[in-house]
């Protein structure tokens, strides 16, 4: 009996750990603000099957639905991804109707909670005019709700979730525009070699899934490319303040660029203390960095530091530019994080529909007959980006884009050039 | 790879000074109580808070820029040891003393208990003050001496130098003063003490307060050393001190004060050679490792630790 007791009190124990472990997680999650990957929201406000009802069967309509948080403390990134998509579906609602058929938008809120996502996705499915879905907005919601989408065999278009288990399950219905979290790694590692010419490298990482896949990425890709020298491939510990035994060695190495894999919170102590101590390269990240917090910790240590991002910005074109003012005056609301994945998430599903009509004689497809086209797509020019899916469903022209602080400022840089 | 020895032991001894005197705070509860306080990690915390507010608020009052740094840094040294040495009585009050006679085991729970209330209070208190997780605070000293092979920064002078003034300060204060003297009574024998009219209770009261004001004093150097804290940096720093406090012998001051700085200087130095000397087979992140195995070491073949004594003095 006491031994039992013993065990009782050490499983305890264990419990809280992890739910501590878990604490912490959540909040570097919510950190990488725009990786698509944020925490499960704490409150659960309703908002979920506004539009649900299946409606009388109409020859020739065609559903999309689009789901997303639009509720939460994430709603604005299911906000952007669904006006993204909305706007598509209503420039192409002309080509459609030629086609014989009635284009129909469904909104769904899945609050990026992994619960919720799968009874939006109940929603879409029961919904038979339900062709195909863009969404889900963030990786979570985009797994649990991907298991039901299999049983039924309704093709799904993430156009934000980053996470790379999404695809690694094999789901032949999953697929998604934006790049995963671990090509900003090898991109990274480009970058450095080709357009900040960097020599000598030192990679750091925080031991944790995140950041160490994007560290063992960047050196997998400077070994496969070569020209360039890794001069140091550290770990550090999260959640410790002291670097300064890596820093010394950093400083002793004089490395062009550091390579940091993990969030704000330590990559802003590390580059403060590596400036204190005269370091004079650059400092280069991922999406963790991507916070005003960085600023906030490092001060003017950070102006300089460099970061990639699965998502870009829209208007750093001249036909950038001319789409969010069209858009803004077309659907009176502003472009946002995740607009521009959302418009072209729906393009592309769009076009496999639209493939799978000719395949059918100009018959409305089966959902199976819309995955059967999406599979097919590899070559299909959006507006922001090309799509090609592999035979994971990843997009295999997903871009990673360049930014970096100046002044306290996020600035767009641009495109990793191959 | 030699020239940045000077470099890597001013940073060790830095961060040993830190360790040295919060592992006092848990080498005085064992001393007297033999009871392992781990909330001591999170009154560390909690004075690095108050000490970062304080500066804060009086930075946001306009009050900080005419100040001479000195002066803030007392003032705000002697606010954040005041609220954590009333911080550790009342902990005391309350969550150890109904249990001081209850099995070893459940005042433990009650400090693992209060060490995540402390947290989340802390997390709690921030996040509806200033919507943050993180606390940024202005650092006071931000110069530095070029010494040509090394750089010292006057923030690491300044906390060597208070570190050391707080030890010698309460090694004075146990061996000569009266209450010291009653201190070092209780931890030998409480109820031999009670006997000679010492009042054990009061005596315990001023070991909490003591010992928490001294972590709460650490708490604002390493807010000065590193500008910015989180809720959570009493654990991992508590942790290393109690290693300290136990390398060196729990109960015994001068072994914490020792432990301290060693347990620094090895973290310094491993994770600035371990890559080079093992040809990058073991890097930097296990630093820590050589840490706790010299701990284990240690306690296989000198379990009473370094400073400890078989005839226990203690305190």
């Amino acid at each position: 009996m006491k031994k039992r007791m013993k065990f009782a009190f050490l499983a305890g124990l264990l419990a809280l750990g992890t739910a501590l472990a878990g604490c912490g997680n959540s909040a570097s999650n919510t950190a990488s603000n725009n990786s698509g990957e944020a925490a499960p929201p704490a409150n659960s406000g309703s908002g979920s099957g506004s539009e649900a009802s299946a409606g009388e069967k109409a020859g020739g309509k065609i559903v999309i639905a689009s789901i997303g948080p639009l509720s939460g403390p994430n709603s604005a990134y299911g906000e952007t991804a669904k006006e993204g998509a909305e706007y598509a579906l209503s420039n192409r609602k002309e080509d459609f109707k030629k086609l014989g058929f009635d284009l129909e938008l469904l909104p769904q809120d899945d609050q990026a909670d992994p619960k919720q996502a799968v009874a939006a996705a109940e929603a879409a499915i029961t919904n038979k005019d339900v062709l195909a879905v863009v969404g889900h907005v963030t990786t979570g919601a985009a797994i649990s709700a991907s298991v039901k989408y299999d049983q039924e065999g309704l093709a799904m278009v993430a156009p934000s979730a980053t996470g790379i288990q999404l695809t690694e399950e094999g789901k032949k219905v999953v697929f998604r525009v934006c790049a995963r979290d671990d090509a900003q790694g090898s991109q990274a590692a480009v970058y450095a070699k080709n357009q900040l010419n960097v020599k000598k490298l030192f990679v750091l990482h925080d031991k944790q899934a995140y950041g160490q896949g994007l560290a063992e990425q960047v050196k997998a890709q400077v070994e496969k490319d070569g020209g360039v020298e890794l001069v140091g491939y550290e770990g550090i510990t999260a959640g410790e303040k002291d670097y300064s035994a890596i820093v010394n060695q950093i400083v002793a190495k004089k490395p062009d660029l550091v390579y940091f894999g993990g969030y704000y919170a330590e990559g802003g102590i590390l580059i403060k203390q590596l400036r204190e101590k005269g370091y004079e390269g650059g400092f280069m990240g991922a999406d963790g960095l991507d916070s005003d917090e960085m600023v906030k910790i490092a001060g003017k240590a950070a102006d300089g530091v460099i970061y990639t991002s699965t998502v870009g910005d829209v208007s750093a074109t001249e036909e950038g530019k001319k789409w969010v003012e069209e858009f803004e005056k077309n659907t009176g609301k502003k472009v946002g994080i995740f607009t521009s994945l959302g418009y072209d998430a729906m393009n592309t599903v769009l076009h496999g529909v639209e493939e799978a009509i000719k395949a059918n004689n100009g018959n409305k497809p089966t959902r199976e007959q819309v995955v059967e086209a999406l599979k097919k797509v590899n070559d299909f020019q959006g507006k922001f980006m090309k799509v090609g899916f592999d035979e994971k469903g990843d997009n295999s022209f997903a871009q990673v884009f360049v930014y970096k602080f100046e002044n306290g400022q996020k600035v767009y840089v641009g495109q990793v050039q191959q | 790879m030699l020239s940045m020895l000077p470099q890597v032991l001013i940073d060790g001894l830095t961060l040993g000074f830190m360790y040295a005197v919060v592992a006092l705070g848990y080498t005085m509860v064992y001393g007297i109580l033999e009871f392992i306080n781990f909330a001591h990690g999170e009154i560390f915390m909690v004075g690095a808070f108050v000490g970062t507010e304080v500066l804060l608020i009086t930075d946001s009052l306009g009050a900080l820029e005419g100040m001479n740094p000195f002066v803030a840094f007392l003032i705000t040294l002697i606010i954040s040891m005041a609220i954590t040495g009333l911080l550790g009585i009342t902990i005391e009050r309350v969550a150890y003393r109904p249990l001081r006679n209850a099995p070893r085991l459940v005042p433990l729970i009650s400090a693992i208990g209060v060490s995540f209330l402390l947290q989340d209070l802390v997390r709690f208190t921030e996040a509806i003050a200033r919507n943050a997780f993180i606390l940024n605070g202005p650092q006071l000293f931000t110069g530095k001496f070029d010494l040509g092979f090394a750089q010292i920064p006057s923030k690491s002078i300044v906390i060597i130098v208070i570190a050391i003034a707080m030890m010698v300060g309460l090694s004075l204060f146990i061996s000569k003063s009266k209450w010291g003297i009653a201190m070092r009574a209780v931890s030998q024998d409480q109820s031999t003490a009670s006997l000679m009219t010492i009042n054990v209770d009061k005596v315990i009261m001023l070991t909490f307060l003591i010992g928490s004001s001294l972590g709460g004093a650490t708490g604002v150097l390493f807010a000065q050393n590193y500008g910015s804290i989180d809720p959570f940096i009493g654990f991992i720093l508590g942790m290393k001190a109690f290693t300290a406090a136990v390398l060196g012998g729990i109960g015994n001051i001068k072994g914490a004060m020792f432990g301290g700085v060693v347990i620094g200087l090895v973290e310094s130095l491993a994770g600035a050679y371990m890559g080079q000397l093992t040809n990058g087979a073991f890097g930097a992140e296990y630093k820590d490792v050589i840490a706790f195995s010299i701990l284990i070491l240690v306690l296989l073949f000198k379990p009473e630790g370094l400073f400890g004594e078989a005839v226990k003095e203690k305190v």
